[in-house]
């Protein structure tokens, strides 16, 4: 990783790039600088692609690894061992992306230079903020650091996932696991209900008179008739979800009791699990690229800040208009960036972009249930095209079941491939 | 040597981002190099892709998903992003 005198880079790597020159090897200094901020599914695929067309790359990330959300559902479960669930940047440092393992302290709008935490100081032509979410830890009474040590949110995988896990497996026969879901918008939007599903199964197959609450503040969410569903054909009254308007906003949590407060009255957990609200990472925010909702509106054509041209947003932290927040919508947000991004630098323009969605999740370890949707700019925001997209059917055979949550290991296997493999 | 640079070449199947159609990047979050539980479409055809795409829009073809999310493209993009999808393996 190197150190850049960022006035004399700036001035030479701009006038560069205005002509267009850097696709020739024998140029390399005069190549275009990129700085992709989080190394996440967003921003690993999208430095990879910017790599792969010509242009420098650095990759800001202070994790030595990447443990993957996706299929940590299963960890908690005690289905997957979180090994399967992490990644190193050494593919993609071996592929030619320099990756600074240090956090962005400092982003300078004017002079286009991050600061790293060491004191480096990058310059780039392009920025890509990709700092996925942080937890909101003022958002909820209660709720803080101290208090996810004692009630664990597990929203990003690591030593969260396992504290859930190892709390499930000392709790006894019998006991109550109380999951709190937050209103929109939120990282993976069907996440906390594969979640209860998940540990819906391992408290079946190895605590089976315990029950699982979920306090939500929202009444409706993300393949709701399906879950359902499943819930009852497979766990029966184990399993009961509380809407907003059944009383099941948490207001209040007190970590020391394991309770949490709604205002229909106080439910206590033996095991209680978190999800609290959430806002774009904390580098978005700091910067101001984030607006006041906490999130990062974009141009839906180039994922461009709305708060400021030259810094792309992908991943959790956009507003990406009808599309969730999920890891496949940021390897696919990452991509069409990445495009966009080479043409701009190249003194062209982005194209229209079309994108996908595709989110797989576990009803039971060969249940598996979707939801997939394709969007296009319309009207400033990414949105869901019409007639296409939708959930699993309501109706289906086991084998379907059985056959989409193949397709969910599979997806994790192709992705991940993408995303940090050789 | 020619061919070493060619088998680098298609390994590396996203060389040519740039050049991509709308929506035929975010294949490859599904459908990678190496086949899983889902297909691998490395030696299809751009005919085979556009016609597989084509009956999962009309549902000629059963599918979990596919037929999800085929009625998101016309038969033009179907084929623009057949054609990408062959030509770079």
């Amino acid at each position: 990783m190197r150190a850049t005198h960022p006035s004399r880079r700036s001035l030479l790597v701009g006038a560069a790039t205005t002509v267009a020159s850097f696709a020739a090897p024998a140029l390399a200094q005069a190549r275009p600088q990129v700085v992709v901020i989080g190394g996440g599914y967003a921003g690993a695929t999208c430095a990879r692609f910017l790599q792969r067309e010509g242009v420098n790359v650095t990759l800001v990330e202070p994790a030595a690894t990447y443990v993957s959300c996706p299929f940590s559902n299963a960890v908690i479960a005690g289905l997957r061992d979180i090994s399967q669930q992490t990644f190193t940047y050494d593919a993609i440092a071996a592929q030619g992306v320099r990756v600074a393992r240090q956090a962005a302290t400092k982003i300078d709008r004017d002079s286009r230079r991050v600061t790293l935490a060491d004191g480096t100081v990058l310059a780039y032509d392009r920025l890509v903020l990709a700092p996925g979410i942080d937890m909101n830890f003022t958002a909820l009474p209660g709720y803080d650091l101290a208090a996810s040590e004692l009630l664990p949110h597990a929203w990003k995988a690591g030593p969260q996932t396992l504290l859930l896990r190892r709390q499930l497996e000392a709790m006894d026969d019998g006991g109550t696991v109380v999951i709190s879901a937050p209103a929109n918008p939120f990282r993976c939007p069907p996440g906390p209900y594969e979640r209860a599903s998940l540990i819906a199964w391992y408290l079946k197959t190895h605590k089976p008179k315990s029950k699982l609450i979920i306090l939500d503040a929202k009444d409706a969410f993300s393949k709701q008739g399906l879950f359902t569903a499943a819930w009852k054909e497979i766990y029966g009254d184990m399993v009961e979800w509380v809407g907003l308007s059944g009383g099941g906003k948490v207001v209040e949590v007190k970590p020391g009791e394991k309770t949490f407060v709604t205002e229909f009255g106080d439910h206590r957990a033996d095991v209680g699990n978190v999800i609290p609200p959430q806002r774009a990472g904390r580098i978005a925010i700091e910067s101001g690229i984030a607006d006041a909702t906490g999130w990062c509106p974009i141009d839906p054509v180039t994922f461009e800040s709305r708060a400021q041209a030259g810094v792309h947003v992908i991943g959790d932290a956009a507003v990406a208009g009808g599309m969730p927040k999920s890891a496949f919508a940021a390897n696919a947000q990452a991509k069409a960036c990445a495009q966009a991004m080479a043409l701009m630098l190249r003194g062209g323009q982005a194209p229209e972009p079309k994108l996908i969605n595709t989110c797989y999740s576990l009803v039971a370890p060969d249940y598996g249930i979707s939801v997939a949707g394709v969007y296009a700019p319309s009207k400033g925001l990414l949105t869901d095209i019409a007639g296409a997209g939708g959930v699993s059917p309501a109706k289906a055979p086991a084998s379907v079941r059985a056959a989409e949550a193949a397709y969910a290991e599979g997806w994790y296997k192709t992705i991940t491939a993408e995303v940090f493999g050789s | 040597m020619a061919l070493l640079f060619l088998a680098a070449a298609q390994a590396d199947n996203v060389r040519d981002v740039s050049a991509s159609p709308p929506g035929a990047s975010a294949c490859l979050g599904c459908h990678g190099a190496a086949p899983t539980a889902l297909p691998s479409l490395s030696g299809l055809s751009a005919s085979d892709i556009e016609t597989a795409m084509e009956q999962y829009r009309s549902g000629a073809r059963e599918a979990t998903l596919m037929n999800r999310i085929a009625k998101g493209f016309t038969p033009d993009e179907s084929r623009a992003i057949a054609q990408w999808l062959a030509a770079k393996r």
